[in-house]
């Protein structure tokens, strides 16, 4: 089995390293100081196990996790034993262990691992069952006319009470309809939603701070829940 | 007043008499503390309770694989302080910090 480490201390990664030099099918082929570099090579290349901590800064290893579309088998090594109920309601999580790990109890966690067969966990499938097709322009109705908008030329889409405002390179649109209705129509490849009343454009962000991102001269909040799926998508840019 | 002594017995446990193994524990953990130990006191010096909670959460590890339980305790009780912005337990913390850095010099 081909795994990563992810833990922002050099200290629990050598030790991980370690008890993984016992095993002899098991291989640390890249270790990690924190998740959004895992990000990128996870983003190129296929990996059987993550060895991840959850404390870490700037993105904890819970919201690494959400932000896979398809994770490997995860183990969670951690000194913190509060987050094991939430840990476990990813199916990608086979156990939890608590540093400092004892071999024991290591060993006794690979043994699940390889006796987890091929569980694929299903985080997000869903979504990307429902992907609709991509298409360059949609049409908007607009006192009673119907107006064609190119989808690549919209940077932002605002939801203001029964309206939503949507914002191209060259002219803004005021239409009837709700946030919902309009992402169904918009190719997740370029808009996302991050925030219950904006949707961007990805392609289209100038910077990001904390919690908003700057896309043409709007500052738009960025909401907790939605921002590990923002970061994992920049990667990808 | 701390009573108890740090101990290899847990890197020892690891390396299974693979002196390599363990030169590069205690190497790490030799140069990885000392850092964690200076950032603790920068935000020591800023008052910063969120990162004090978090710089001695970070070095919690370390206490335990000293074989220091009962210092563990003590910096988890620290760390919770810490998160109700309160210092109650910064100076037996401190006598930790110093007895593990004494150590360390020793390995």
């Amino acid at each position: 089995m081909n795994c990563i480490l992810i833990d922002d201390e050099k200290m629990a990664r050598t030790i991980v390293q370690t008890l993984c030099n016992s095993f002899d099918d098991l291989t640390v082929v890249e270790e990690f100081s924190s998740a959004i570099q895992a990000i990128k090579f996870l983003n190129e290349h296929e990996v059987d196990l993550i060895f991840l901590d959850i404390h870490m800064p700037d993105f904890s290893g819970l919201d690494f996790i959400k932000s896979l579309k398809n994770p490997p088998k995860i183990i969670l090594t951690t000194s913190d034993p509060q987050f094991a109920i939430e840990a476990f309601e990813y199916e990608c999580v086979i156990d939890y262990l608590l540093k400092p790990i004892q071999l024991p109890r290591f060993e006794k966690a690979i043994a699940k691992v390889q006796n987890s067969g091929s569980k694929k966990p299903k985080i997000k499938e869903a979504k990307s069952e429902k992907e609709p097709s991509i298409q360059n322009d949609f049409y908007v109705n607009i006192d009673r006319r119907l107006i064609k908008i190119d989808l690549a030329s919209i940077y932002l889409i605002e939801a203001k009470g029964d309206y939503i405002h949507i914002k191209t390179e060259d002219k803004n649109y005021v239409v009837h309809s709700t946030l919902k209705k309009i992402e169904d129509k918009l190719p997740s490849s370029l808009f996302l939603k991050v925030h219950r009343s904006f949707i961007i454009n990805v392609k289209k962000i100038i910077d990001i701070e904390d919690n908003s991102v700057l896309i043409k001269k709007d500052v738009v909040p960025v909401s907790r829940s939605n921002r590990p799926e923002l970061m994992k998508r920049l990667d990808l840019l | 007043m701390i009573s108890e002594q740090p101990n290899l017995n847990y890197i020892d446990q690891l390396a299974r008499e693979d002196e390599a193994a363990k030169q590069l524990l205690v190497d790490v953990l030799k140069n990885e503390f000392p850092e964690e130990q200076n950032e603790y006191y920068e935000s020591f010096a800023q008052k910063d309770f969120k990162k004090l909670a978090a710089n001695v959460h970070r070095m919690k590890p370390k206490i335990s694989i000293l074989g220091l339980e009962k210092s563990y305790k003590l910096a988890n009780d620290y760390e919770h302080n810490l998160k109700n912005n309160n210092l109650e337990g910064f100076e037996d913390f401190e006598e930790l910090l110093q007895l593990i850095s004494s150590f360390l010099k020793t390995i």
